[in-house]
Protein backbone atom coordinates (compact mmCIF):
# COMPACT_ATOMS: atom_id res chain seq x y z
CA UNK A 1 0.00 0.00 0.00
CA UNK A 2 0.92 3.27 -1.11
CA UNK A 3 1.82 5.83 1.86
CA UNK A 4 -0.55 8.91 1.74
CA UNK A 5 0.66 12.21 3.33
CA UNK A 6 -1.10 15.04 3.05
CA UNK A 7 -0.52 18.86 4.37
CA UNK A 8 -3.54 19.75 6.41
CA UNK A 9 -2.21 23.32 7.70
CA UNK A 10 -0.11 25.45 9.47
CA UNK A 11 0.85 24.51 12.86
CA UNK A 12 0.68 27.72 14.19
CA UNK A 13 -2.90 27.59 13.87
CA UNK A 14 -3.69 24.71 16.40
CA UNK A 15 -2.86 25.88 19.48
CA UNK A 16 -1.28 24.05 22.33
CA UNK A 17 -4.50 22.22 23.77
CA UNK A 18 -6.35 22.81 20.58
CA UNK A 19 -8.29 20.16 18.37
CA UNK A 20 -9.37 20.46 14.77
CA UNK A 21 -11.22 17.82 12.45
CA UNK A 22 -9.25 18.11 8.78
CA UNK A 23 -10.77 15.97 5.68
CA UNK A 24 -7.77 13.28 4.53
CA UNK A 25 -8.43 11.98 1.37
CA UNK A 26 -12.14 11.72 2.48
CA UNK A 27 -11.37 10.43 6.08
CA UNK A 28 -12.19 13.11 8.90
CA UNK A 29 -8.54 13.28 11.21
CA UNK A 30 -8.88 14.73 14.48
CA UNK A 31 -5.91 16.91 15.15
CA UNK A 32 -4.46 17.80 18.58
CA UNK A 33 -1.76 19.70 20.00
CA UNK A 34 -0.79 18.75 23.07
CA UNK A 35 1.92 20.55 24.64
CA UNK A 36 3.08 21.44 21.20
CA UNK A 37 3.14 17.78 19.83
CA UNK A 38 0.48 16.98 17.78
CA UNK A 39 -1.36 13.45 17.60
CA UNK A 40 -4.42 12.68 14.93
CA UNK A 41 -6.80 10.36 15.26
CA UNK A 42 -9.70 8.78 13.39
CA UNK A 43 -12.13 11.50 14.20
CA UNK A 44 -14.70 8.57 14.90
CA UNK A 45 -15.04 7.20 18.59
CA UNK A 46 -14.74 3.41 18.42
CA UNK A 47 -17.71 3.26 20.05
CA UNK A 48 -20.76 4.61 18.66
CA UNK A 49 -18.73 6.82 16.02
CA UNK A 50 -19.26 9.96 17.24
CA UNK A 51 -16.73 13.04 16.39
CA UNK A 52 -13.97 12.73 18.66
CA UNK A 53 -13.74 16.45 17.68
CA UNK A 54 -15.88 17.54 19.70
CA UNK A 55 -14.73 15.67 23.22
CA UNK A 56 -13.26 18.10 25.91
CA UNK A 57 -10.30 17.19 26.83
CA UNK A 58 -10.65 16.51 30.96
CA UNK A 59 -7.91 15.86 33.49
CA UNK A 60 -6.52 11.78 34.10
CA UNK A 61 -8.23 11.24 37.71
CA UNK A 62 -7.46 8.04 39.29
CA UNK A 63 -7.41 7.04 43.33
CA UNK A 64 -6.34 4.30 44.76
CA UNK A 65 -9.19 4.24 47.46
CA UNK A 66 -12.35 5.74 47.96
CA UNK A 67 -11.51 9.56 48.48
CA UNK A 68 -7.53 9.43 47.64
CA UNK A 69 -7.94 11.20 44.45
CA UNK A 70 -4.65 11.41 42.30
CA UNK A 71 -6.03 14.53 39.57
CA UNK A 72 -3.32 14.97 36.83
CA UNK A 73 -3.95 18.56 35.27
CA UNK A 74 -0.86 17.40 33.05
CA UNK A 75 -1.77 14.32 31.77
CA UNK A 76 -5.51 15.23 29.96
CA UNK A 77 -7.42 12.64 28.27
CA UNK A 78 -10.31 13.38 25.63
CA UNK A 79 -13.64 12.40 26.50
CA UNK A 80 -15.95 11.12 23.45
CA UNK A 81 -19.13 13.33 23.24
CA UNK A 82 -21.87 10.99 23.31
CA UNK A 83 -20.70 8.56 26.69
CA UNK A 84 -18.09 9.72 28.16
CA UNK A 85 -15.09 7.31 27.26
CA UNK A 86 -11.86 8.58 27.66
CA UNK A 87 -9.15 8.51 25.44
CA UNK A 88 -5.35 9.19 25.17
CA UNK A 89 -5.36 11.07 22.33
CA UNK A 90 -1.21 10.38 21.74
CA UNK A 91 -1.90 6.32 21.94
CA UNK A 92 -5.42 6.25 20.67
CA UNK A 93 -5.81 4.15 23.67
CA UNK A 94 -8.84 3.86 26.05
CA UNK A 95 -8.80 4.55 29.45
CA UNK A 96 -10.67 1.57 29.99
CA UNK A 97 -9.57 -0.98 28.12
CA UNK A 98 -6.17 0.15 26.83
CA UNK A 99 -5.69 -2.82 24.47
CA UNK A 100 -9.10 -4.12 23.49
CA UNK A 101 -10.75 -0.59 22.97
CA UNK A 102 -8.97 1.88 21.00
CA UNK A 103 -8.93 5.03 18.74
CA UNK A 104 -7.31 4.70 15.37
CA UNK A 105 -4.20 7.07 15.75
CA UNK A 106 -2.60 8.79 12.88
CA UNK A 107 0.91 10.23 12.28
CA UNK A 108 0.88 13.79 12.60
CA UNK A 109 4.45 15.29 11.52
CA UNK A 110 5.39 18.77 11.68
CA UNK A 111 7.66 19.65 8.84
CA UNK A 112 9.54 23.10 7.18
CA UNK A 113 7.19 24.96 4.42
CA UNK A 114 10.27 24.10 2.53
CA UNK A 115 10.02 20.63 2.59
CA UNK A 116 6.71 20.09 1.56
CA UNK A 117 6.13 22.64 -0.88
CA UNK A 118 6.61 21.04 -3.91
CA UNK A 119 4.50 17.88 -2.67
CA UNK A 120 1.61 20.55 -2.17
CA UNK A 121 0.94 21.28 -5.04
CA UNK A 122 -0.24 18.22 -6.19
CA UNK A 123 -2.03 17.97 -2.40
CA UNK A 124 -0.27 14.96 -1.47
CA UNK A 125 2.59 13.90 -0.23
CA UNK A 126 2.83 10.01 -1.95
CA UNK A 127 6.16 8.86 -0.67
CA UNK A 128 7.25 6.29 1.60
CA UNK A 129 9.27 8.13 4.73
CA UNK A 130 12.53 6.49 3.61
CA UNK A 131 11.60 8.49 -0.20
CA UNK A 132 10.77 11.07 1.50
CA UNK A 133 13.54 11.76 3.47
CA UNK A 134 15.84 11.18 0.56
CA UNK A 135 13.97 13.52 -1.88
CA UNK A 136 14.08 16.11 0.53
CA UNK A 137 17.75 15.02 1.94
CA UNK A 138 18.88 18.60 1.30
CA UNK A 139 16.23 20.92 2.50
CA UNK A 140 16.46 19.67 5.93
CA UNK A 141 17.96 22.45 6.86
CA UNK A 142 14.87 25.16 6.29
CA UNK A 143 17.53 26.74 3.76
CA UNK A 144 14.15 28.85 1.97
CA UNK A 145 15.60 27.82 -1.77
CA UNK A 146 11.93 26.60 -2.35
CA UNK A 147 9.96 30.08 -3.60
CA UNK A 148 6.68 30.40 -2.07
CA UNK A 149 3.74 30.53 -1.70
CA UNK A 150 1.75 27.51 -2.98
CA UNK A 151 -2.16 27.21 -2.77
CA UNK A 152 -3.26 22.92 -1.89
CA UNK A 153 -6.90 23.28 -1.44
CA UNK A 154 -7.45 26.51 1.15
CA UNK A 155 -3.79 26.05 2.38
CA UNK A 156 -1.03 28.39 1.71
CA UNK A 157 1.91 27.29 2.33
CA UNK A 158 4.57 29.42 3.46
CA UNK A 159 7.73 28.11 3.58
CA UNK A 160 9.23 29.70 6.39
CA UNK A 161 6.33 28.12 8.63
CA UNK A 162 5.79 24.53 9.94
CA UNK A 163 3.37 22.69 8.30
CA UNK A 164 1.06 19.56 9.59
CA UNK A 165 1.28 16.72 7.54
CA UNK A 166 -1.33 13.82 8.22
CA UNK A 167 -0.09 10.36 7.44
CA UNK A 168 -2.88 7.96 6.85
CA UNK A 169 -0.72 4.66 6.89
CA UNK A 170 -2.14 3.26 9.95
CA UNK A 171 0.27 2.72 12.60
CA UNK A 172 1.03 4.25 15.74
CA UNK A 173 1.57 7.65 15.77
CA UNK A 174 4.71 9.05 15.60
CA UNK A 175 6.03 12.73 17.22
CA UNK A 176 7.09 15.72 16.03
CA UNK A 177 7.70 18.99 18.17
CA UNK A 178 7.32 22.25 16.67
CA UNK A 179 10.35 23.87 15.89
CA UNK B 1 -33.55 -23.93 47.77
CA UNK B 2 -36.72 -26.26 47.61
CA UNK B 3 -35.83 -29.66 46.34
CA UNK B 4 -35.58 -31.32 49.88
CA UNK B 5 -35.53 -35.22 50.75
CA UNK B 6 -38.63 -35.97 51.07
CA UNK B 7 -40.19 -39.24 51.16
CA UNK B 8 -39.16 -41.31 48.28
CA UNK B 9 -36.32 -39.08 46.35
CA UNK B 10 -32.99 -40.12 47.73
CA UNK B 11 -30.20 -37.77 47.74
CA UNK B 12 -28.36 -40.00 44.99
CA UNK B 13 -30.85 -39.15 42.72
CA UNK B 14 -30.23 -35.66 43.11
CA UNK B 15 -26.54 -35.12 43.34
CA UNK B 16 -23.93 -38.09 44.75
CA UNK B 17 -20.79 -35.50 45.43
CA UNK B 18 -20.25 -33.36 48.65
CA UNK B 19 -22.48 -31.01 49.74
CA UNK B 20 -22.37 -27.84 51.32
CA UNK B 21 -25.42 -25.71 52.53
CA UNK B 22 -24.81 -22.35 52.42
CA UNK B 23 -28.11 -21.20 54.23
CA UNK B 24 -29.75 -22.88 56.87
CA UNK B 25 -31.74 -20.88 59.52
CA UNK B 26 -32.38 -20.99 63.29
CA UNK B 27 -35.38 -19.62 64.37
CA UNK B 28 -35.36 -18.06 67.97
CA UNK B 29 -38.94 -19.92 69.26
CA UNK B 30 -39.35 -17.26 71.60
CA UNK B 31 -37.82 -14.14 73.66
CA UNK B 32 -37.44 -16.14 76.84
CA UNK B 33 -35.43 -18.51 74.69
CA UNK B 34 -33.06 -15.89 75.23
CA UNK B 35 -33.44 -15.21 78.91
CA UNK B 36 -30.07 -17.21 79.86
CA UNK B 37 -27.94 -14.78 77.30
CA UNK B 38 -29.42 -11.37 78.54
CA UNK B 39 -29.40 -9.20 81.82
CA UNK B 40 -31.98 -8.96 84.32
CA UNK B 41 -32.68 -5.39 83.04
CA UNK B 42 -33.12 -6.44 79.47
CA UNK B 43 -35.21 -9.77 80.76
CA UNK B 44 -37.50 -7.14 82.87
CA UNK B 45 -37.53 -5.13 79.51
CA UNK B 46 -38.87 -8.01 77.67
CA UNK B 47 -41.52 -9.07 80.50
CA UNK B 48 -42.80 -5.56 81.54
CA UNK B 49 -44.28 -4.74 78.72
CA UNK B 50 -45.23 -8.46 77.51
CA UNK B 51 -42.97 -8.19 74.32
CA UNK B 52 -42.36 -11.20 72.12
CA UNK B 53 -40.76 -10.84 69.26
CA UNK B 54 -39.29 -8.10 67.32
CA UNK B 55 -41.74 -6.80 64.92
CA UNK B 56 -39.54 -7.55 61.38
CA UNK B 57 -40.02 -11.11 60.79
CA UNK B 58 -43.68 -11.22 61.00
CA UNK B 59 -43.47 -8.85 58.30
CA UNK B 60 -40.77 -10.66 56.10
CA UNK B 61 -42.29 -14.14 56.60
CA UNK B 62 -45.58 -14.72 57.29
CA UNK B 63 -45.63 -17.29 60.03
CA UNK B 64 -48.21 -19.31 57.79
CA UNK B 65 -47.02 -18.58 54.67
CA UNK B 66 -45.36 -22.03 52.65
CA UNK B 67 -42.91 -19.17 52.18
CA UNK B 68 -41.79 -18.74 55.57
CA UNK B 69 -41.85 -22.84 56.07
CA UNK B 70 -42.09 -25.45 53.60
CA UNK B 71 -44.93 -27.34 54.76
CA UNK B 72 -43.23 -30.72 55.60
CA UNK B 73 -40.86 -28.58 57.69
CA UNK B 74 -43.52 -27.63 60.27
CA UNK B 75 -43.34 -29.29 63.06
CA UNK B 76 -47.00 -30.67 63.37
CA UNK B 77 -46.89 -30.18 67.17
CA UNK B 78 -46.75 -26.15 67.29
CA UNK B 79 -43.32 -26.21 67.85
CA UNK B 80 -41.40 -23.06 65.89
CA UNK B 81 -40.25 -24.25 62.77
CA UNK B 82 -36.48 -24.28 62.73
CA UNK B 83 -36.22 -24.04 66.17
CA UNK B 84 -34.26 -26.55 67.18
CA UNK B 85 -31.18 -28.20 66.36
CA UNK B 86 -32.84 -31.94 65.55
CA UNK B 87 -35.24 -30.20 63.48
CA UNK B 88 -32.61 -28.89 61.28
CA UNK B 89 -30.90 -32.25 61.68
CA UNK B 90 -33.68 -34.53 60.83
CA UNK B 91 -34.61 -32.18 57.50
CA UNK B 92 -31.72 -30.94 56.11
CA UNK B 93 -27.96 -31.66 57.79
CA UNK B 94 -28.46 -35.67 57.93
CA UNK B 95 -30.71 -36.71 54.84
CA UNK B 96 -28.49 -34.45 52.64
CA UNK B 97 -25.42 -35.88 54.26
CA UNK B 98 -24.18 -32.09 54.63
CA UNK B 99 -20.41 -31.65 54.92
CA UNK B 100 -21.15 -28.37 56.52
CA UNK B 101 -23.60 -25.60 56.68
CA UNK B 102 -24.06 -22.28 57.14
CA UNK B 103 -26.36 -21.23 60.10
CA UNK B 104 -28.29 -18.41 59.88
CA UNK B 105 -30.34 -16.57 62.29
CA UNK B 106 -32.86 -13.60 60.73
CA UNK B 107 -34.00 -12.55 63.97
CA UNK B 108 -35.11 -8.97 63.07
CA UNK B 109 -33.09 -7.03 65.31
CA UNK B 110 -32.80 -5.07 63.02
CA UNK B 111 -36.33 -3.92 63.86
CA UNK B 112 -35.68 -3.31 67.62
CA UNK B 113 -34.73 0.76 67.84
CA UNK B 114 -34.08 0.63 71.15
CA UNK B 115 -30.01 1.68 71.20
CA UNK B 116 -29.25 -0.20 74.21
CA UNK B 117 -31.53 -2.77 74.25
CA UNK B 118 -30.72 -3.66 70.50
CA UNK B 119 -27.23 -4.38 71.51
CA UNK B 120 -28.07 -6.91 74.51
CA UNK B 121 -30.57 -8.27 72.00
CA UNK B 122 -28.18 -9.50 69.03
CA UNK B 123 -25.62 -10.50 71.57
CA UNK B 124 -28.19 -13.24 73.39
CA UNK B 125 -29.25 -13.64 69.58
CA UNK B 126 -25.30 -14.97 68.95
CA UNK B 127 -24.50 -16.66 72.33
CA UNK B 128 -28.10 -18.31 72.00
CA UNK B 129 -26.41 -19.68 68.19
CA UNK B 130 -23.07 -20.32 69.52
CA UNK B 131 -24.56 -22.36 72.92
CA UNK B 132 -27.51 -24.44 71.62
CA UNK B 133 -26.68 -24.95 67.53
CA UNK B 134 -22.79 -24.78 67.03
CA UNK B 135 -21.55 -26.15 70.23
CA UNK B 136 -23.94 -29.42 69.53
CA UNK B 137 -23.37 -30.12 66.02
CA UNK B 138 -19.80 -29.30 64.46
CA UNK B 139 -21.15 -29.65 61.02
CA UNK B 140 -22.35 -26.24 61.72
CA UNK B 141 -20.72 -22.93 61.63
CA UNK B 142 -22.74 -19.80 61.99
CA UNK B 143 -23.63 -15.72 61.44
CA UNK B 144 -23.39 -13.04 63.40
CA UNK B 145 -26.20 -10.99 63.77
CA UNK B 146 -25.83 -6.90 64.74
CA UNK B 147 -27.30 -3.74 65.77
CA UNK B 148 -26.89 -2.28 62.50
CA UNK B 149 -27.80 1.25 63.30
CA UNK B 150 -24.84 1.75 65.09
CA UNK B 151 -21.71 0.82 63.32
CA UNK B 152 -19.79 1.31 67.10
CA UNK B 153 -21.78 -1.33 68.62
CA UNK B 154 -21.89 -3.54 65.47
CA UNK B 155 -17.78 -3.66 65.63
CA UNK B 156 -17.71 -4.11 69.63
CA UNK B 157 -20.05 -7.36 68.97
CA UNK B 158 -17.77 -8.68 65.62
CA UNK B 159 -14.81 -7.83 67.89
CA UNK B 160 -16.56 -10.32 71.15
CA UNK B 161 -17.23 -13.11 68.92
CA UNK B 162 -15.61 -12.47 65.71
CA UNK B 163 -12.93 -15.24 66.81
CA UNK B 164 -15.39 -17.33 67.78
CA UNK B 165 -13.60 -20.87 65.52
CA UNK B 166 -17.32 -21.61 64.36
CA UNK B 167 -18.33 -18.36 63.13
CA UNK B 168 -17.61 -17.30 59.28
CA UNK B 169 -20.05 -14.37 58.98
CA UNK B 170 -21.79 -11.50 60.19
CA UNK B 171 -25.51 -10.46 58.65
CA UNK B 172 -26.55 -7.27 57.28
CA UNK B 173 -30.43 -6.97 56.41
CA UNK B 174 -30.71 -5.91 52.16
CA UNK B 175 -32.84 -3.05 53.71
CA UNK B 176 -31.34 -0.53 55.95
CA UNK B 177 -31.68 3.09 56.43
CA UNK B 178 -28.39 3.72 54.88
CA UNK B 179 -27.02 1.59 52.03
CA UNK B 180 -24.49 -0.39 53.26
CA UNK B 181 -21.35 1.14 50.97
CA UNK B 182 -21.97 4.34 52.62
CA UNK B 183 -18.25 5.33 54.33
CA UNK B 184 -19.84 5.27 57.66
CA UNK B 185 -19.94 1.58 57.68
CA UNK B 186 -16.44 1.34 56.77
CA UNK B 187 -15.30 0.10 60.20
CA UNK B 188 -18.05 -2.48 60.20
CA UNK B 189 -16.64 -4.21 56.90
CA UNK B 190 -12.89 -3.71 58.28
CA UNK B 191 -13.40 -5.47 61.41
CA UNK B 192 -15.11 -8.37 59.60
CA UNK B 193 -12.19 -8.52 57.47
CA UNK B 194 -9.52 -8.45 60.81
CA UNK B 195 -11.87 -11.46 61.95
CA UNK B 196 -12.13 -13.24 58.30
CA UNK B 197 -14.99 -13.09 58.35
CA UNK B 198 -17.50 -13.19 55.21
CA UNK B 199 -20.35 -10.23 55.10
CA UNK B 200 -23.75 -11.58 54.31
CA UNK B 201 -26.59 -9.26 52.99
CA UNK B 202 -29.57 -11.39 53.83
CA UNK B 203 -33.18 -10.74 52.87
CA UNK B 204 -34.98 -9.17 55.41
CA UNK B 205 -34.57 -5.77 57.28
CA UNK B 206 -35.89 -2.52 58.54
CA UNK B 207 -39.80 -1.78 56.61
CA UNK B 208 -38.16 1.76 56.42
CA UNK B 209 -35.48 0.84 54.25
CA UNK B 210 -37.96 0.74 51.91
CA UNK B 211 -37.54 -2.57 49.16
CA UNK B 212 -37.96 -0.97 46.05
CA UNK B 213 -36.40 2.53 45.15
CA UNK B 214 -40.02 4.43 45.01
CA UNK B 215 -41.51 3.33 48.16
CA UNK B 216 -43.28 0.76 49.92
CA UNK B 217 -45.35 -1.84 48.28
CA UNK B 218 -49.36 -3.16 50.02
CA UNK B 219 -48.77 -6.77 49.77
CA UNK B 220 -46.35 -9.64 50.55
CA UNK B 221 -46.18 -11.07 46.60
CA UNK B 222 -44.40 -7.28 46.09
CA UNK B 223 -41.76 -7.39 48.90
CA UNK B 224 -40.95 -11.33 48.24
CA UNK B 225 -40.63 -10.86 44.89
CA UNK B 226 -38.96 -7.54 44.99
CA UNK B 227 -36.63 -7.79 47.40
CA UNK B 228 -33.97 -8.08 44.43
CA UNK B 229 -34.36 -4.61 44.03
CA UNK B 230 -32.67 -4.01 47.44
CA UNK B 231 -29.71 -6.44 47.06
CA UNK B 232 -28.92 -4.98 43.76
CA UNK B 233 -29.20 -1.37 45.08
CA UNK B 234 -26.92 -2.77 48.18
CA UNK B 235 -24.41 -4.34 45.98
CA UNK B 236 -24.23 -1.39 43.45
CA UNK B 237 -23.57 0.39 46.54
CA UNK B 238 -20.79 -1.69 48.15
CA UNK B 239 -18.72 -1.99 44.59
CA UNK B 240 -19.27 1.66 43.68
CA UNK B 241 -18.16 3.12 47.42
CA UNK B 242 -14.88 1.58 46.70
CA UNK B 243 -15.52 -0.48 49.59
CA UNK B 244 -13.51 -3.49 48.21
CA UNK B 245 -10.65 -0.85 47.29
CA UNK B 246 -10.52 -0.20 50.57
CA UNK B 247 -10.38 -3.79 51.52
CA UNK B 248 -9.41 -5.52 49.07
CA UNK B 249 -9.51 -9.05 51.16
CA UNK B 250 -13.30 -8.50 52.18
CA UNK B 251 -15.84 -11.50 50.64
CA UNK B 252 -19.60 -10.49 50.52
CA UNK B 253 -22.22 -13.53 50.42
CA UNK B 254 -25.62 -12.37 49.00
CA UNK B 255 -27.72 -14.65 50.42
CA UNK B 256 -31.62 -15.14 49.65
CA UNK B 257 -31.47 -12.62 46.81
CA UNK B 258 -31.69 -14.48 44.10
CA UNK B 259 -28.90 -14.34 41.35
CA UNK B 260 -30.14 -14.14 37.45
CA UNK B 261 -30.53 -10.19 38.13
CA UNK B 262 -27.14 -10.62 38.12
CA UNK B 263 -26.09 -10.39 34.47
CA UNK B 264 -28.57 -7.88 33.04
CA UNK B 265 -27.23 -5.95 36.45
CA UNK B 266 -23.45 -6.42 35.25
CA UNK B 267 -23.90 -5.43 31.46
CA UNK B 268 -25.36 -2.15 32.75
CA UNK B 269 -22.61 -1.74 35.72
CA UNK B 270 -20.05 -2.36 33.11
CA UNK B 271 -21.14 -0.04 30.18
CA UNK B 272 -22.46 2.53 32.25
CA UNK B 273 -19.07 2.53 34.33
CA UNK B 274 -16.95 3.15 30.99
CA UNK B 275 -18.06 6.80 30.60
CA UNK B 276 -18.82 7.35 34.61
CA UNK B 277 -15.90 6.24 36.40
CA UNK B 278 -14.60 9.61 36.70
CA UNK B 279 -16.48 10.06 39.45
CA UNK B 280 -15.64 7.39 41.00
CA UNK B 281 -11.90 6.66 39.91
CA UNK B 282 -11.40 4.50 42.91
CA UNK B 283 -13.63 1.57 40.67
CA UNK B 284 -10.65 1.07 38.48
CA UNK B 285 -11.71 -1.89 36.56
CA UNK B 286 -15.29 -3.39 35.57
CA UNK B 287 -17.63 -3.88 38.05
CA UNK B 288 -18.48 -7.61 37.08
CA UNK B 289 -14.54 -8.32 37.70
CA UNK B 290 -15.04 -7.04 41.32
CA UNK B 291 -18.06 -8.98 41.45
CA UNK B 292 -16.67 -12.30 40.53
CA UNK B 293 -13.72 -11.76 43.07
CA UNK B 294 -15.19 -10.31 45.84
CA UNK B 295 -18.76 -11.59 45.78
CA UNK B 296 -20.96 -14.89 45.90
CA UNK B 297 -24.17 -15.41 45.81
CA UNK B 298 -26.72 -18.33 47.67
CA UNK B 299 -28.85 -19.89 44.51
CA UNK B 300 -32.00 -19.05 46.08
CA UNK B 301 -34.04 -18.05 44.86
CA UNK B 302 -33.43 -19.22 41.42
CA UNK B 303 -35.30 -17.60 38.64
CA UNK B 304 -34.92 -20.92 36.33
CA UNK B 305 -37.45 -20.41 33.54
CA UNK B 306 -39.85 -22.93 32.38
CA UNK B 307 -38.43 -26.71 32.28
CA UNK B 308 -38.53 -26.99 29.00
CA UNK B 309 -36.19 -24.03 28.08
CA UNK B 310 -33.45 -25.30 29.69
CA UNK B 311 -30.93 -23.80 26.95
CA UNK B 312 -32.26 -19.94 28.60
CA UNK B 313 -31.74 -21.18 31.98
CA UNK B 314 -27.95 -22.21 30.44
CA UNK B 315 -27.70 -18.78 28.26
CA UNK B 316 -28.49 -16.73 31.80
CA UNK B 317 -26.17 -18.69 33.96
CA UNK B 318 -23.32 -18.25 30.96
CA UNK B 319 -23.74 -14.28 30.80
CA UNK B 320 -22.18 -14.60 34.55
CA UNK B 321 -18.94 -15.55 33.05
CA UNK B 322 -18.44 -17.54 36.05
CA UNK B 323 -18.10 -21.32 37.63
CA UNK B 324 -17.61 -20.04 41.34
CA UNK B 325 -20.35 -17.45 41.68
CA UNK B 326 -22.95 -19.61 42.83
CA UNK B 327 -23.50 -21.85 46.20
CA UNK B 328 -26.14 -24.13 46.93
CA UNK B 329 -28.46 -23.63 49.68
CA UNK B 330 -31.64 -24.96 50.91
CA UNK B 331 -32.30 -21.71 52.58
CA UNK B 332 -33.61 -24.20 55.05
CA UNK B 333 -37.01 -23.87 56.41
CA UNK B 334 -38.33 -21.52 53.59
CA UNK B 335 -39.79 -22.87 50.85
CA UNK B 336 -39.01 -21.08 47.52
CA UNK B 337 -40.34 -23.40 45.05
CA UNK B 338 -37.29 -24.40 42.69
CA UNK B 339 -35.66 -26.79 42.26
CA UNK B 340 -31.80 -27.67 42.55
CA UNK B 341 -31.98 -30.06 40.15
CA UNK B 342 -32.67 -27.68 37.13
CA UNK B 343 -30.11 -25.66 38.30
CA UNK B 344 -27.70 -28.33 37.89
CA UNK B 345 -28.97 -29.36 34.78
CA UNK B 346 -28.38 -25.56 33.44
CA UNK B 347 -24.53 -25.62 34.94
CA UNK B 348 -21.89 -27.17 32.61
CA UNK B 349 -20.41 -30.18 34.47
CA UNK B 350 -17.04 -28.16 36.43
CA UNK B 351 -19.58 -25.79 37.54
CA UNK B 352 -21.53 -28.62 39.02
CA UNK B 353 -19.27 -30.13 42.26
CA UNK B 354 -18.83 -25.98 42.84
CA UNK B 355 -22.32 -25.23 43.08
CA UNK B 356 -23.04 -27.87 45.44
CA UNK B 357 -19.92 -27.58 47.89
CA UNK B 358 -16.91 -26.36 46.78
CA UNK B 359 -17.52 -22.59 46.09
CA UNK B 360 -18.96 -21.98 49.79
CA UNK B 361 -16.27 -24.16 51.12
CA UNK B 362 -13.47 -22.50 49.63
CA UNK B 363 -15.48 -19.07 50.30
CA UNK B 364 -16.01 -19.67 54.34
CA UNK B 365 -12.91 -21.52 54.87
CA UNK B 366 -14.56 -24.23 55.78
CA UNK B 367 -12.66 -27.81 57.08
Amino acid sequence: MPSKRFVVGRAADLADGEKMAVDVNGRSIAIFNVEGEFYGLLNRCPHRGADLCAGRFLPLVSAERPGKYVYDTDHQLLACPWHGWEFDVTTGQSYFDPVGMRGRPYAVDVEKGSLVATEVESGAVSMTPAQYAAATAGQNAGDGKQPGPYKAETVTIEVEDDYLVVDLRPRRPGRRTAS
Amino acid sequence: MTTSLLGTTPRESVWTGPVVDADVHAQVPSASALFPYLAQQWIDWCTERNWRTPPGPGQHFPPNSPRTCRPEWRPDDGRVPASELALLQEHVLDPWRVDAAILNCYYGIDSIRQPDWVNAMASAVNDWLVHEWLAKDARLHGSLVLPVRDPEAMVREIHRLGDQPQIKQVLLPARSDLLWGRRIHLPVFRAAVEHDLVVGLHYGGTADGVPSTTGYPSYFIEEYAGEWQSFATQVTSMVVEGLLQELPDLRVSVIEGGFLWLPAWGWRMNKDWKGLRREVPWLSEPPMDVIRRHFRFSAVPAELGPPEAARHLQNALGWLRSDDLLMFATDYPRGHDDDVDRLLAGLPDPARPKLMAETARAWYRLP
